[in-house]
């Protein structure tokens, strides 16, 4: 009897997954953030634990502290907001030229605030979930920044979260230039970033680049999704390959992806 | 089947999906985290029915996969295949000694990765190794070794708690009463 039961259990099993791993990649994205959805009350939960926890930890500071502290951000304020001023200027005149030379408009970005909830259960991934979804408007393939550069990308979407592909994961490649050169080329995954998050390669570069390290490495706009000039990484080392066919070049990310709590997502 | 210890099973798999996605210490300080669903799958092979061990590798699974970059459906079969054959030798398993269940803790824990692996490299993906994906392999094995005592006490006090105890027969049978006296 018991036996038989294992048969039966094994083979039910077994047309279960057959059946999963056949779904059209369209329904299999809906089921699993149909199923995602049960974990929404535990994400909260620990959000709010979090939230109260960073409140009882700020009580605790004492008034000199913070005084002090709201000196420091008056001054960031005051200097940042003569940034801004300067940059309006410059974006007033850059859409004027553009009017003149009968350029398309380029649409600004919209940023939104997202915190990092949780991160892919298995080691050979590199994606995490955010708490905005589609409420907030965020769309696949909408980019990702945190404060030192760039993130990844949107890839699934649901009502109140959202799955994030960090760049050094295979499914996520970048197209990128290097500041200093103007070398194009392609920020992909490598092996030798399994332990190391933030190092990646730069693949697609032409024969006989000249690239140093400490170069600096940003977004090309190329490719559609992410735009141009934001900040990536910074050059490792570069090497020629194939006899001189090609090159290929490592890059350090300016984001330490494994310590992640707080990015922004661009939307149009 | 005992339905309250499956209950429970279940919702300790749940929890410890998403303790394994919300907690992000072992990835920082050891660079790899540990997966949580070998010494759950270990457990029930060993204590529950194939009823059970079916259910917690099904959902289990799901759940895991729902969280990562994993086709859905692909962690199952490594889980289920390990808990089906510990379940076959159950019988000469020494399951009670802690050291026999760090031992298999450790073994599930680097089978179903592999499994896994495997699987998605069949399905056409193209996961993330390399050498560093030892390290990686090691911790997973340690910290499954680690974690299975810890589950198998958990689970065997919340069953204790939460279930009834098995009713006790006594030796005396009022059938058998022995009547002494004078005839």
């Amino acid at each position: 009897m018991s036996k038989r039961l294992q048969h039966v259990a094994f083979g039910l099993v077994l047309l279960l997954v057959l059946a999963l791993l056949v779904l059209p990649e369209r329904t299999a994205a809906k089921l699993k953030l149909a199923i995602g959805g049960l974990f929404l009350p535990l994400f909260g939960l620990a959000g709010s634990a979090q939230g109260l926890a960073h409140h009882g930890s700020q009580a605790l500071v004492s008034r000199q502290a913070l005084l002090r502290q709201v000196a420091q951000l008056q001054e960031e304020n005051r200097l940042l907001r003569a940034q801004v001023q300067q940059g309006d200027l410059a974006l007033r005149e850059n859409n004027r030229l553009r009017q003149l030379l009968g350029w398309q408009q380029q649409s600004r970005w919209r940023v939104t605030p997202a915190r990092v909830i949780a991160r892919d259960t298995a080691n050979w991934w590199r994606t995490v979930r955010i708490d905005v979804g589609q409420r907030d408007g965020v769309r696949p393939d909408s980019p990702v920044l945190a404060a030192e550069g760039l993130v990844g990308r949107v890839s699934e979407v649901a009502h109140t979260t959202s799955c994030v592909v960090l760049i050094g994961d295979p499914k996520c490649r970048v197209a990128v230039v290097v500041r200093e050169t103007g070398e194009q080329g392609v920020i992909s995954a490598t092996s030798r970033g399994v332990l190391d998050h933030r190092l990646v390669d730069l693949t697609h570069l032409p024969r006989n680049c000249a690239l140093k390290p400490g170069q600096t490495v940003y977004t090309s706009g190329l490719g559609g999704i992410f735009p141009a000039g934001l900040p990536v990484g910074a050059i490792v080392d570069a090497q020629s390959r194939l006899y001189g066919l090609y090159s290929e070049a490592r890059v350090k990310l300016a984001v330490d992806s494994s310590r992640l709590d707080e990015v922004m997502v661009l939307l149009r | 089947m005992n339905w309250q210890r499956t209950v429970l099973t279940l919702i300790v798999t749940f929890l410890a999906v998403f303790c394994q996605a919300a907690i992000n210490a072992p990835r920082q300080w050891l660079g790899a985290q540990v997966n949580v669903l070998p010494p759950l799958v270990v457990y029930c092979a060993v204590n529950t029915e194939v009823a059970t061990l079916t259910l917690v590798a099904v959902c289990g699974g799901l759940w895991s996969d729902t969280l990562s970059a994993n086709p859905l459906g692909i962690s199952v079969l490594p889980l289920f295949w390990l808990g089906l054959a510990l379940h076959r030798w159950r019988d000469v398993l020494l399951r009670e000694l802690a050291y026999a269940q760090c031992v298999l803790g450790l073994a599930a824990s680097l089978l179903v990765p592999l499994g896994t692996l495997l699987l998605l490299v069949t399905a056409g993906e193209s996961p993330l190794v390399g050498w560093g994906s030892l390290w990686q392999l090691g911790v997973m094995g340690i910290g499954g070794a680690a974690l299975t005592p810890l589950f198998f006490r958990l689970l065997e006090r919340l069953v204790r708690w939460f279930t009834h105890p098995p009713a006790v027969w006594l030796s005396f049978r009022s059938d058998r009463e022995i009547k002494r006296g004078p005839f």
